[in-house]
């Protein structure tokens, strides 16, 4: 199944390719890996989707700690977190077509980012189901080209991404 | 005060207690060794980048400091790839420098340009491209910490002649070193102590698998006290030789492929597994869905990564052994375990017709034969280093050693080449120790190099090279179970008392078995290094020994008669 893992990481030259490197030399295939900046300057926020059992997922989890620059790594699957996918589109539209692409785009809570004369381009963010359905109605529109994002995900609740690995492993 | 980046590492190396380094200088090193001769540090000039990065490996383990390996650009980084290697498999704390081209060359496939950062990633701890004077300092500071904490490692700084060249305003710094995402310091929880304890209580066939994390962590008291307080026996792995005296009634001798088959069986035999820094590699559990079958594990590592990677266990203490045990301690009860010990020296007693050491003198020299007696000859005394194969196996099983960092071997990687540069960076954390190196005709030959070395430094060590005409363990893999074709491994030999000879160095060849005492007295009383090839016969194997894939106790034993008697 899908682990949706999050790893706060120090913003550094070589640590995406750090983790890249761990993910490949044991074996794990990755789906998605999105990263940027988070609240805290010099901290990057990455999440990675990953199709594993839960075992793979709980060693891939302790081989990311041993990564100098990984600060905290959370396994959310289990969490149901939020989870969501952008992606922009951009569908061939002709006079004829257009106002009926826009309905969907309203329909599916979606925007147009961009109108030219033979094409929208419209911007969409959920979950990945949901991008799939909206890519699927599009499609006989003529899609042009299209760009998504990996997954990003955050817990649910006034939690912070907590550090239970270590808080369970540190002396009381 | 203005330093240049060189100057700095430099003295950044002394304030880390470095003392020796193990080098070979290049292109983008030039400014670093040309700031060398201010500093009181002793440059050893090895013959290939390979021995010196074994070399800083075996000083590590003997010294349990950081070893410091140099090496240029390009084909002298890469040349350190197999000694990082062999360092990362066995938690080995070595600190690799290497020059790099100039910052603005990087990327543009400059002359002996090579990404060593990207090529030992998954071979380091962790490593750094340092392209700025200003970053030499916290990073090497970084690096020694980081090497040594925790489980030990490979670092290596990868430092850009123009951030060796430049100089800056600087003034050593001292301050914390902060690392937010590098836990060390990781301890197991309170509440792990009752359980543990009640487990080891209960337990009716206890035993303690010992492995190198125990002397890492400079645990052999606590260990030895735990296992006399709850009457638990000992296995040793590899690694793990010296944890505990070989005369120690606990100490049942090593376990794993090679090792005794009454510890192998008392392994599978045992209720509860008590394992103390060792990782359950593959060379010591056999097929893994059949080991020990009926016991409950406890893992004490400070890795946390190691805990259920090969073997699923049921309690796990993370963090540093010693203080584990001396938490656990105060929560366990004496124990006596009469009946377990008796059922294991009954093991024992029906695998002793089957080594060799019983078998009548029938005027053959044997490798066994030859360790035994250089066991006897220096009187178990000897800080002994290995190569790979036959060698290493015989030396594990028939030099009795009782110390502690005095077994050095590549474990985990097995690297052959291994024994020649490892001896002399042994001699060089231990000067007084009486340093014997064990090693095939075949890996000596990978690194023969190094006899220069050891030459041109003056420094004696002994090598004991076991010359059997093949590459030993292959060939017995290939007897054993590829139908005795011996493909590729027959291998020729120079004259080995020529080389010895040719390098200013003593040189004795033996050929029976009453000619080993004189010519180990005769080596021992040489002031430099001597060199003994001991011609055994060709075509003996290592016994007792189990087959890869096959259970832990199934093992193949050695025929109680031997080949040509029968």
């Amino acid at each position: 199944m899908q682990h949706t893992i999050i790893a706060l990481v120090e913003d550094k030259p070589g640590v995406l390719s750090r983790i890249a490197s761990l993910f490949r030399r044991r074996g794990f295939n990755i789906e998605s890996l999105t990263v940027g900046h988070t609240e805290q300057p010099g901290i990057s926020r990455m999440t990675i989707v990953v199709g594993t059992n839960e075992v793979e997922a709980e060693r891939v989890i302790a081989y990311m700690y041993k990564l100098v620059n990984v600060i905290q790594v959370e396994d959310l699957t289990n969490m149901t977190p939020m989870v969501r996918n952008l992606a922009m589109i951009k569908v061939l539209a002709n006079d004829a077509k257009r106002t009926e692409i826009i309905q969907l785009v309203e329909i599916f809570r979606a925007r147009v980012v961009d109108v030219a004369q033979e094409s929208l381009i419209i911007e969409i963010t959920g979950t990945e189901d949901k991008i799939d359905s909206f890519v699927n109605v599009l499609r006989p529109y003529g899609i042009i080209e299209m760009v998504r994002t990996g997954a990003v995900a955050m817990s649910r609740g006034a939690m912070a991404l907590s550090n239970a690995y270590i808080q369970e492993n540190i002396a009381v | 005060m203005k330093k240049t980046g060189a100057e700095i590492l430099w003295e950044c190396l002394v304030r880390e207690n470095v003392k020796t380094v193990f080098g070979f200088p290049g292109g983008s090193t030039l400014p670093l060794h040309d700031a060398m001769h201010k500093y009181p540090i002793h440059h050893v000039l090895v013959r290939h980048e390979q021995g010196a990065a074994h070399m800083a490996d075996a000083f590590a383990r003997v010294s349990g400091e950081v070893g410091v390996a140099i090496a240029t650009s390009g084909p002298g980084a890469t040349n350190l790839v197999t000694g990082i290697a062999t360092a990362m498999m066995d938690s080995s704390p070595i600190v690799c420098i290497t020059g790099q081209v100039h910052s603005h060359f990087i990327g543009y496939d400059a002359f002996q340009e090579t990404d060593v950062t990207g090529i030992t990633l998954p071979i380091t701890k962790h490593n750094y491209l340092v392209t700025d004077t200003k970053d030499i300092a916290p990073v090497v500071r970084e690096a020694f910490y980081i090497a040594r904490s925790g489980r030990p490692g490979p670092v290596l700084i990868d430092i850009t002649k123009d951030a060796q060249i430049a100089s800056i305003e600087w003034q050593y710094d001292d301050s914390p070193i902060e690392l937010p995402g590098y836990r060390p310091d990781l301890r197991p929880a309170y509440s792990d102590m009752e359980k543990a304890a009640e487990m080891i209580h209960e337990a009716k066939r206890p035993l303690i698998l010992a492995g190198a994390g125990v002397m890492k962590s400079e645990a052999l008291k606590e260990l030895r006290d735990f296992a006399e307080k709850t009457d638990t026996p000992i296995a040793v792995t590899l690694l793990g030789i010296g944890a505990i005296s070989t005369d120690h009634p606990l100490n049942l001798g090593m376990m794993g492929m090679h090792g005794y088959a009454w510890v192998n069986q008392a392994i599978q035999e045992a209720d509860l597994l008590l394992a103390f820094g060792m990782r359950f590699d593959d060379r010591v559990t056999g097929r893994i869905n059949a080991y020990a079958p009926t016991a409950q594990k406890i893992h004490f590592d400070i890795d946390p990564s190691e805990i259920n990677k090969n073997v699923k266990v049921d309690l796990a203490f993370i963090g540093d052994l010693k203080e584990s045990l001396q938490k656990l301690m105060p929560h366990l009860e004496p124990r006596h375990h009469s009946e377990w010990r008796q059922q294991i020296e009954g093991y024992k007693a029906s695998s002793v017709p089957q080594d060799i050491q019983q078998w009548p003198d029938d005027g053959k020299l044997y490798a066994a034969h030859v360790i035994n007696d250089i066991w006897k000859y220096t009187e178990g005394k000897a800080l002994v280093v290995t190569d790979v194969g036959q060698n290493q196996m015989l030396t594990a099983q028939y030099y009795r050693q009782d110390r502690p960092n005095s077994f050095i071997t590549s474990g985990g990687l097995g690297t052959m080449g291994f024994a020649l540069p490892a001896a002399i960076g042994a001699k060089f954390a231990r000067p007084e120790a009486e340093v014997w190196a064990f090693v095939g005709d075949g890996g000596f030959q990978m690194t023969q190099a190094e006899l220069a070395t050891a030459a041109q430094q003056g420094i004696k060590i002994n090598i004991a090279l076991i010359n059997n005409g093949y590459l030993g363990m292959v060939r017995q893999w290939q007897e054993l179970f590829y139908n005795s074709n011996y493909a590729a491994t027959p291998i020729t030999s120079p004259d080995f008392v020529k080389i010895a000879d040719a390098h200013g160095l003593l040189g004795l060849r033996v050929t029976k078995r009453e000619e080993i005492e004189s010519a180990v007295r005769t080596a021992q009383a040489h002031p430099g290094t001597a060199l003994i090839e001991f011609r055994v016969e060709s075509e003996e194997n290592v016994y007792p020994m189990v087959s890869a894939g096959s259970e832990l106790h199934k093992m193949i034993m050695r025929p109680t008669v031997k080949k040509d008697q029968s």
